[in-house]
């Protein structure tokens, strides 16, 4: 067993500011990026349509007109190569930021970002390094089919040596991004497409999120929601229907699933003695699974019920809108979820 | 029959497979003009003798259990090696596949370090964690060692960004070093070696791409796995990328072909494609049986050794006798034997290791990393966080 625990700072500590300026997630993602590229010459932006096009989903607009085509670099659709290409650039001493139009692409470079990039310190006998940010799009909902939906993190999640970021809000996308960047361990930082035009607060000061540090999104005291990236404002929404109904759920937002910061959901658990896990991967060896695996071994005796799971459905992801929508972990089946695992059924 | 020797007018490969063509034969690089002096020369030559004796230990190594999984040696191919780092510079860096011992010796690597690797042993290059085929040497800048086919080659082609970036972007210079990347002949079938022909085509990378070609993806010819095999230049024309064949028999050529492909990419910052015709006098690794090609192919190359041509020459010039040979023989005899005692007299890695180097932060049950004993002893220190080695 191999579990991950980071001593967690005051939950709230790091959470947005009310009022100010509001921005959209695509723009905090592009405000992280090029602060950090002004800061180091050698962070540099390669990927799809980012420099030219401007950034498929918008994400890097601009960014060329301010840094040039030598750090903003548009690629072929060639994963596999710009993949390894950027690894290679790392072990050598850049910090590439390697843009995936959408991680679903990233199957055709499994082998260096899985069979490399995490490796290479451990294989090199602490060598090499590999200094690199792989982000883009994940998730399903946009009516994309089956093969531009998947939520990676439920096969990647199983790979040591990679650290795994999924935002959940537009404050938190910026600041981790930003931790990613200067971090020298790879990262996977996972985007929902369904959230670049979502609009939060982000302060117009520089600030950075910890890894490995959760937060509570919302107290209660009758069950703890454990959730991370877009599933993570489902169970927000389920909470307040779930309120009315007179069940107060706590929602945690893991941010990171590697670091996995058990202690914070564990420190709930205690308290609330019950646990649903949403997680917008397939159940089977999913991060989920494995939070799940956690929960019942640190509260074996605090539990009133086993930790319940809300994942997307065990099928190929649908086209047609009211299959998809049916297929994610949405509010309806977060309730449920709650109801049984409280016995409220 | 064929012959290895590329002035003869006959080509490599003339007996493998059915349907093949014959080979474009290697022209000849080492011109008359080609000035060396005897004494690189000697050095070379026992360059490349001391892979030959390392790799024949390493055999009886492995049969004795002192190494395990896998074990590639580098026997036949030690030319290719030696030549193509005697055309670089220290600075240069170089990455191969997982046939590597050859190349971390030939690059400076200790035999002791080498040979510690595959015994497991914690004073190995990699700490004992990755074995055969992950040699790696960041004072020599020799990025691995690495195992999946193909895998290396858009690593090759990164490390060349890389430098070309440091040099023009960060430093606003011009692009200063040249990247040896280092294939088999199987690679040339992996998308991953075309993706990173491609991207280094279209960035003008200063990466040399050596095709290795020993003719033999383990046990597949070349004509029965890769199209134009009898002629690999086209795989290079396809992406703008200038090829050159050299004979990997002959040292000389090597380094007379590999300095005027070094020159130009540094000079034009651009990529070169080499077919380096070679040979492995044994089998793809330790287990195989060699079944699929004939004794008396064998005995055609090996007629063709790289080390007894070069041994040749310098006799030829009077600069090598076989008093001089035997001892110089007797000195390389002498220093694996020694590399053998001290790699079997390291101890193997603390289990507190298998937690260590996973990532270079500290957290959870992984405990950091470190530099191996290898660097610390030349005063090296890594450019992030080091921990105490457990």
């Amino acid at each position: 067993m191999n579990h991950v625990t980071v001593e967690s700072a005051d939950p709230a500590r790091m959470a947005a500011p009310e009022g100010g300026r509001e921005i959209e997630l695509r723009d905090a993602l592009r405000e992280a990026m090029s602060e950090e590229m002004r800061r180091d010459a050698r962070v540099f932006l390669l990927g799809e349509e980012v420099a030219q096009y401007h950034g498929a989903y918008k994400v890097s607009r601009g960014m060329v007109d301010e840094f040039g085509e030598r750090r903003i670099i548009d690629t072929p659709i060639s994963e596999s190569g710009f993949a390894g290409m950027a690894i290679g650039a790392a072990m050598l001493g850049l910090r590439p930021i390697v843009e995936f139009m959408s991680w679903s692409f990233s199957l055709v470079a499994a082998d260096p970002i899985l069979n490399n990039a995490p490796k290479m310190l451990y294989m090199s006998g602490g060598q090499f390094g590999c200094p690199i940010v792989f982000r883009g799009n994940d998730g399903a909902g946009g009516q994309l089919g089956s093969t531009h939906s998947w939520s990676v993190e439920g096969l990647y999640s199983n790979v040591p040596g990679v650290k795994i970021v999924i935002p959940s809000s537009p404050y938190d996308a910026k600041g981790l991004l930003k931790t990613a960047i200067r971090d020298d361990d790879p990262v996977f930082f996972l985007e929902s497409e369904r959230m670049l035009s979502v609009k939060g607060p982000v302060p117009e000061e520089e600030y950075l999120i910890p890894f490995g540090q959760a937060i509570v999104r919302r107290a209660g005291r009758d069950c703890t929601l454990a959730s991370w990236g877009r599933p993570v404002n489902f169970c927000l929404e389920a909470a307040e229907q779930l309120a009315k109904e007179g069940i107060d759920c706590e929602v945690i937002d893991l941010r990171t699933i590697r670091p996995l910061d058990i202690d914070s959901v564990v420190r709930s658990v205690r308290r609330t003695n019950c646990c649903v896990v949403v997680d917008q991967s397939w159940s089977f060896g999913s991060p989920g699974s494995e939070l799940a695996a956690q929960v019942h071994a640190a509260c074996f005796d605090d539990l009133d019920n086993f930790v319940h799971r809300v994942h997307s459905a065990d099928v190929p992801t649908p086209y047609a809108s009211h299959l998809e929508q049916e297929y994610l972990p949405n509010v309806r089946r977060i309730c449920e979820a709650v109801r049984h695992a409280t016995y409220r059924a | 029959m064929p012959s290895v020797s590329p002035s003869q007018g006959n080509s490599l490969y003339q007996v493998h497979g059915a349907t093949e063509r014959p080979a474009v034969a290697p022209p000849r690089h080492a011109t008359a003009e080609l000035r060396i002096s005897n004494d690189a020369l000697l050095k070379w030559l026992r360059d490349m003798m001391l892979i030959r004796e390392f790799e024949v230990r390493c055999m009886q190594a492995y049969q004795e259990k002192k190494i395990g999984g896998f074990c590639h040696v580098y026997i036949g191919q030690e030319a290719v090696a030696v030549g193509c780092t005697s055309a670089l510079e220290a600075h240069d860096p170089m990455v191969t596949a997982y046939r590597d011992h050859g190349h971390a010796l030939a690059r400076g690597m200790s035999a002791r370090a080498c040979m510690a690797e595959m015994f497991g042993k914690i004073g190995g290059c990699a700490k004992g964690k990755g074995g055969s085929m992950h040699m790696f040497d960041r004072a020599n800048n020799l990025f691995g060692g690495h195992g999946i086919v193909g895998a290396q080659t858009p690593l090759g082609a990164g490390l060349a960004f890389a430098t070309k970036y440091e040099d023009e972007v960060i430093n606003g210079g011009r692009s200063k070093r040249v990247t040896l990347c280092f294939l088999g002949d199987g690679a040339l079938n992996q998308g991953a070696f075309h993706e990173a022909m491609n991207l280094s085509g279209l960035f003008d990378l200063p990466v040399i791409f050596i095709c290795e070609n020993n003719g033999y993806s383990m046990g597949t010819s070349i004509h029965r796995g890769t199209t134009m095999g009898h002629d690999l230049s086209a795989k290079a024309a396809a992406y703008g990328i200038d090829s050159m064949i050299i004979d990997g028999m002959d040292f000389l050529e090597v380094h007379a072909g590999m300095s005027k492909a070094v020159t130009d990419a540094r000079t034009r910052s651009r990529p070169w494609f080499i077919d380096m015709r070679c040979y492995r006098f044994k089998g793809h690794s330790m287990s195989d049986p060699r079944k699929y090609r004939t004794r008396e192919e064998e005995e055609t190359y090996e007629a063709g050794d790289p080390i007894g041509k070069l041994d040749k020459l310098l006799r030829s010039r009077g600069a090598l006798n076989d008093d001089d040979q035997k001892e110089m023989q007797k000195g390389i005899r002498e220093q694996v034997r020694e590399a053998i005692v001290w790699a079997d007299a390291q101890p193997v890695p603390s289990m507190a290791e298998l937690y260590h180097d996973v990532f270079v932060e500290p957290m959870g049950p992984y405990t950091g990393t470190c530099f191996p004993t290898m660097l610390k002893e030349q005063g090296m220190r890594a450019p992030w966080r080091e921990e105490p080695c457990p």
